[in-house]
């Protein structure tokens, strides 16, 4: 070959690989940038009174004579609200039946959406809804709601050759004239002093239990749920796929039951989640009953079985990894199999059988097929350890999905799905991370 | 031309002062054979390795004199499918009989390798290891044995400031040392060597055989080498194979200077090999 052509070909080649490397990254930060940043909003955002009025009575943190401070200057603002509402009620029942009748229903709408951005009114009673006793507690929630307080919206469905198109008119103009018509335009421009958005870091949503199914509060059910499973799982596979590594490598005759069972760890690894859910479903709940309904247990099993063939394909590649004359030396010095394999061997391969065990334990931290049917329960509160033998529990990955599909409210809680999906990668990263550092430090003791 | 330039090479011999020729047997091969599956890498050897003496083993690649070393404490059952025929007698006992404890024979024939083979452990716990295996746990008396056995490997002065440190941050020659130092822990009757300089270079080589020179007054020595004036330098006796079968076997000076079988003297004077 000439030597340009090598030249080129070296080139072209160099390029390719730039290029792969380039849109790897360019996919990486598409991925990651909006979890980070859309996550991030579940910490840090700005948050009204109403979070610090959550704050104080659900959680119990905060100040609460500065709290009564605050909440006497809202009140203040917020009273000239209630005022005009009184007084359009008193208008109302001086009116004619008809005129009445008009009227009645659009107020009640006013009234609902003002309830709901602003919390109860005063003076009512304490609605039974956790979800109805506050007001919005974010700043950008607050706005939406803001939004539906000044319009009223209509479908209008009178062309039949296109779809319904959305009609917005402004609630002002239907209570044109009457005691009502202030209270829009002072909403809207007293609604900072109403509701006092401050910048709040609430680093608190991880460790903090939700209330309401997640309309306040954090994801620490959640959090644990994910922890005990993944610990579970990994104190039921790593025994016994690191054990079944070294009978492989180092007591097993090469035969074709050996060579049989290699094949039956690596379909086992092909095999999709759903189906070991299933199989824990049928053979740890059904059949064997492990608990008498989903629980933590089930679900450890399940995922320990779907994470065992990566453990111990992951641990034979570093037990056969040992330098042969590691081995030979021990046994030279009368070590007997064992021996050597505890000390020697096992010591030696230790970085690349960690390395598998992270990466498998960021799969079962990750995985919701196998614990749909094993262990995952919507809503429930933290476990006690000893509960995990007989409960279920709420799991990141589950939740997240439920989160988005079949909450009652899931615009009112996206930052909670965002905030879930941000922890979970974050789970699974600290992890990666975690490995990485363990790992460079054993080989940096290893080498010397 | 040849034979001038080789015989003058090989012209220091070594020299212990105390040959008189009688001295016991410390390990016996009868018909010795062993197969890797149908292959016979060691035909019928008959041999009689003298206790407190430094028995070399010459030969060309692959003829059979590592496998033949590596009988002695079986470390070939690492390998699947060799099996073996006749004897190998040590202490009395066939060492490949079925009640024989592998794990004893091996404490008791320590074996140095090719490549030094450190653990990645510190210098002491390389030395322990050995002796832990052999249930010493009291601190001090294994810091004595360590002591001792580096001292005896002629290393103890360059290590005995860092013994913690990881042996593999020493240099090669240091490091094959060490490994002697490690078998000697175990405080065996015989050491086997396989090509133990063959890695190292010729400083770090000449260091391993005057130590070879001071281990034979306590230990009996067995070494394989492809390097035949080393074989000179540090045997008393000296066995030829070829081709899996012990052509000569005697004393060294004799084999060297005047060889009783044509083979091993075209072998010796490079002819061959």
């Amino acid at each position: 070959m000439r030597l340009e052509t090598r030249k080129l070909l070296d080139k072209a080649f160099s390029g390719l690989g730039l290029i792969a490397i380039a849109v790897m990254a360019v996919a990486l930060l598409l991925i990651l940038t909006p979890i980070i940043w859309r996550g991030s909003k579940a910490f840090v955002f700005r948050g009204t009174v109403e979070h610090r009025r959550v704050m104080l009575e659900q959680f119990d943190r905060g100040n609460p004579d500065r709290f009564n401070q605050e909440a006497a200057q809202v009140a203040a603002a917020r009273a000239p609200i209630y005022q005009m509402m009184e007084a359009f009620e008193a208008e109302m029942k001086a009116m004619k039946s008809a005129e009445r009748r008009e009227y009645q229903s659009a107020f009640k709408e006013v009234e609902k959406s003002i309830e709901q951005l602003l919390g109860p009114i005063p003076g009512e009673k304490t609605p039974v809804l956790l979800r109805q006793q506050y007001g919005q507690t974010r700043w950008d929630r607050t706005l939406v709601k803001l939004h539906e307080v000044l319009y009223s919206e209509e479908w209008d469905y009178s062309n039949p050759d296109a779809m319904g198109v959305l009609v917005e008119t402004p609630r002002s103009e239907h209570f044109a004239g009457t005691q009502l018509e202030p209270l829009f335009p002072y909403l809207e421009e007293h609604l900072d002093e109403m509701m006092n958005p401050k910048t709040t870091f609430y680093w608190q949503f991880i460790t903090d239990t939700s209330k309401d199914s997640h309309i306040f509060g954090g994801i620490w059910p959640e959090v644990l749920g994910t922890i005990y499973l993944t610990l579970g799982a990994m104190l039921f596979a790593v025994p016994m796929g690191v054990i079944a590594a070294i009978y492989l490598c180092e007591y097993a005759r090469e035969g074709h039951v050996i060579s049989f069972l290699r094949i039956c760890i690596s379909t086992l690894a092909g095999v999709p989640s759903i189906v070991f859910g299933l199989f824990g479903l049928a053979f740890f709940l059904n059949t064997i009953q492990v608990s008498d309904s989903k629980s933590v247990l089930a679900g450890s099993l399940t995922l320990s079985l779907l994470i065992l063939p990566t453990i111990i394909r992951s641990s034979e590649e570093a037990i056969l990894a040992v330098p042969r004359s590691y081995k030979e030396a021990a046994l030279g010095l009368g070590a007997g199999r064992w021996h050597t394999v505890l000390t020697v061997i096992l010591p030696a391969s230790l970085p690349g059988i960690l390395t598998g065990i992270v990466i498998s334990m960021g799969r079962a931290a990750g995985e919701t097929a196998p614990i749909i049917f094993t262990a995952a329960v919507s809503v429930g509160a933290p476990l006690k350890l000893w509960e995990t033998l007989s409960q279920p529990t709420p799991a990141l990955p589950w939740n997240i999905y439920n989160l988005c599909t079949e909450h009652e409210a899931v615009d009112e809680i996206r930052h909670v799905q965002y905030g879930m999906v941000f922890t979970l990668v974050a789970i699974v990263l600290i992890l990666n991370l975690f490995a990485i550092l363990m790992r460079a430090r054993i080989s940096k003791k290893l080498r010397g | 031309m040849t034979q001038d330039i080789t015989l003058k090479k090989i012209d220091t011999f070594a020299d212990h002062g105390d040959d008189d020729g009688a001295c016991e047997t410390h390990i016996e091969a009868k018909e010795f054979s062993l197969f890797y599956g149908d292959f016979e890498a060691v035909r019928k050897v008959n041999m009689e390795i003298p206790k407190k003496r430094v028995t070399a083993m010459i030969g060309p690649s692959g003829c059979g004199k590592s496998t033949l070393l590596r009988s002695i404490n079986r470390m070939n059952d690492l390998i699947p499918s060799t099996s073996a025929g006749g004897e190998m007698i040590f202490d009395g006992h066939n060492i490949y009989a079925k009640n024989i404890d592998v794990v004893t024979l091996r404490a008791r024939v320590g074996m140095v390798f090719q490549k030094p083979n450190v653990f990645p452990k510190s210098i002491f716990d390389n030395v322990a290891y050995g002796p832990r295996l052999q249930g010493i746990r009291n601190k001090q008396e294994l810091g004595e044995i360590v002591e001792q056995s580096l001292r005896n490997a002629a290393i103890w002065d360059e290590v005995k400031d860092r013994l913690q440190a990881n042996a593999l941050g020493m240099s090669g020659g240091q490091q094959q040392r060490l490994c002697i130092a490690r078998a000697l822990a175990i405080k065996p009757e015989i050491l086997l060597m396989d090509e133990p300089t063959s890695a190292l270079d010729p400083k770090a080589t000449a260091k391993i055989e005057d130590l070879i020179g001071e281990l034979r007054q306590n230990y009996t020595i067995v070494i394989v080498t492809h390097n035949m004036q080393q074989a000179a330098r540090v045997s008393d006796l000296t066995a030829f194979m070829y081709e899996g079968v012990l052509v000569e076997f005697g004393n060294t000076k004799q084999l060297f200077t005047n060889p009783e079988n044509p083979q091993t003297e075209n072998y010796i004077t490079g002819r061959f090999g």
